[in-house]
């Protein structure tokens, strides 16, 4: 009797060693690779930040501490730029929500050509936000767009500060809406009929249905949806690299710190942008954990 | 049955509207690119005169055709080494239980939030001291590591879905983990992989800020880049049209894989997102 049980146990001992080593393997070339490309460069970048490091006068380069920082941080574009961001990730961000759910509830429930629906929803999501951002750009161009032809005569909306900036949330509220809508069908889906149907019963409308049923069982995809939304929001580039190249101070902060690099080369501002940029993201993730609770997806994934 | 009608006549109205809202951009660049030059400008919405000049026209220069050439073959290699890589740890995170794996999903979801101009700057001088700056392998390592925790978590969610039970029988038929894994799960893990190809592939065949910053020459730079240094045939002439038909290239294939793969896209799109 103990015999078995002491053989048992160790063959139970030997498999979960083996377990532990294939699992270990199984991961080991991800995490390498992940590691080497951005765990490494992370660090550089933060050296580099510290660095004045102009690539026009590469010997000139020297250890400045903070310098670089400091420079940043008291520069009025820095703080144009990351009030662009903001206002941009916030308003679009808020928009796609409330577009997402209706897109969400209308592929959910619709009877009528539910594939049809999909896959041309499906068509934003995928196309390239390069062409995309190009389609808007010519759209709005006056001479060429049809857009632009609905406008008076003589309006020009890509190059006023403030139309531009609603013609680029428009474009990424086009773009990103449906992969919102898609997080939210998924969370749609686990609101169950009998509940619904029961709270119908119960004389419930359609509205006290979406606020009082559906909404909370939805948190958890509303929250993670909305994370991923405001975090991806954030690093907007694209849409404003074609549709105004950043001028009239619409540029967000991922273009400031490309035009850092590659304009006027200055490796060491350009990397004490990009960490900034890693910081405000950081943060942000940071409130939606610990303030909204939302569950890091994966987070449960231990399940087995 | 009169309220039958008018409930499906309400939904041909808001599907049809959904159905604008999505394509509306994308006939519009269409139309474009089959637009005679001389009325490209006429701002009508529907080309007058239908050419496939435009075509023609990027086709017969090297500068698309090698772009063409970089986006294929560097999505199609950093899609298959991400799936790969993200296979074995994708199964490794659905069915084993080892220390460190809380590690492995926390640092995919950081690698997942991390803001892309971050890493420019450190790999932009990292690269040119390597020599892989405006390089295919320049291009292919930032993809595949970025679309690696896309690879694992959609990956993971399809996994937990496969009957385990049928790599128990393998097991007890004396099968090693390893043989289990690769004669019993494999086969049935196929789809999520192949959808998981999909999704990896839009996501590098989308990218815009690491291509215009990791290349310099159409050595490697992708058509996403290529189209924003596009120049007209002569200074006096926009590169309207040339870049509408470059734009329609490159979204000929994202349509096709929604066509044929809707369901399998959704479903691994939500699949990560619900179960995680």
């Amino acid at each position: 009797m103990t015999l078995t049980t002491t053989t048992r146990a160790t063959r139970a001992s030997a498999g979960s060693r083996q377990e532990r080593r294939l699992g270990w393997l199984l991961c080991a070339p991800a995490v390498l690779v992940m590691a080497a490309v951005t765990a490494y460069p992370v660090g550089y970048a933060v050296y580099l930040s510290l660095q004045r490091y102009d690539l026009r006068f590469p010997q000139r380069a020297r250890f400045v501490w903070l310098d670089n920082y400091v420079a940043v941080l008291s520069s009025p574009y820095w703080w144009q730029a990351l009030s662009v961001t903001v206002l941009i990730t916030a308003v679009s961000v808020t928009i796609e929500l409330v577009l997402g759910l209706a897109l969400a509830l209308v592929m959910h429930r619709t009877i009528l050509w539910r594939g049809a629906v999909r896959t041309a929803v499906l068509v934003p999501y995928g196309i390239v936000t390069v062409v995309s951002a190009y389609s808007w750009q010519y759209a709005w161009t006056p001479g060429t767009g049809y857009l632009a032809a609905l406008l008076p005569p003589g309006s020009a909306p890509l190059t006023d500060h403030w139309q531009a900036i609603g013609l680029i949330i428009l474009a990424e509220v086009w773009k990103t809406t449906p992969f919102m809508a898609l997080l939210l069908l998924a969370g749609l889906a686990l609101v169950p009929e009998e509940t619904l149907r029961a709270a119908q019963v119960d004389g419930a409308g359609f509205g006290q249905r979406l606020r009082l049923v559906v909404l909370p069982l939805m948190k958890p995809a509303i929250l993670v949806a909305l994370l991923f939304r405001t975090l991806d929001a954030f690093r907007v580039f694209d849409d404003i690299y074609v549709l105004t190249g950043g001028s009239n101070d619409t540029g967000s902060v991922s273009i400031l710190g490309y035009d850092n690099l590659f304009t006027a080369l200055n490796l060491g501002i350009g990397s004490a942008i990009s960490v900034l940029i890693f910081l405000c993201v950081a943060a942000i993730a940071l409130v939606f954990v610990k303030v909204f609770g939302a569950a890091a997806p994966g987070g449960e994934a231990g399940g087995r | 049955m009169n309220a039958n009608a008018r409930r499906s006549a309400g939904w041909t109205v808001v599907n049809l509207v959904v159905v604008l809202y999505a394509l509306f951009p994308v006939w519009w660049i269409a139309a474009l690119s089959f637009k005679d030059p001389s009325t490209l400008t006429d701002g009508d919405f529907v080309p007058r005169r239908w050419t496939l000049e435009n075509y023609r026209g990027i086709f017969r220069t090297s500068e698309f055709t090698r772009a063409l050439l970089n986006s294929v073959g560097i999505a199609v290699i950093a899609t298959t080494i991400a799936v790969a890589l993200g296979t074995m740890a994708a199964y490794a995170v659905a069915r084993l239980r080892f220390p460190g794996k809380r590690l492995l999903i926390g640092m995919s979801l950081l690698i997942a939030m991390f803001p892309p101009i971050s890493l420019v700057s450190p790999l932009f001088d990292i690269e040119r001291v390597l020599g892989l700056f405006d390089t295919w392998p320049g291009l292919i390592i930032p993809y595949m590591t970025f679309s690696l925790p896309l690879a694992i978590y959609t990956l993971s969610a399809f996994f937990r879905e496969i009957p385990w039970d049928l790599e128990k029988a393998a097991r007890v038929d004396g099968a090693t983990p390893w043989q289990a894994f690769r004669l019993v799960i494999a086969p049935l893990a196929a789809p999520g992989v192949f959808t998981t190809g999909i999704l990896v592939f839009i996501f590098c065949w989308n990218d815009f800020l690491f291509a215009i910053s990791l290349t310099s020459t159409r050595a490697a730079r992708t058509v996403p880049a290529a189209i924003a240094f596009f120049t007209g045939s002569s200074q006096f002439q926009q590169p309207t049209g040339s870049i509408a038909a470059a734009a329609m290239v490159i979204t000929v294939p994202i349509v096709v894989f929604v066509l044929l793969f809707q369901r399998r896209i959704v479903a691994g799109l939500t699949a990560g997102a619900v179960k995680g």
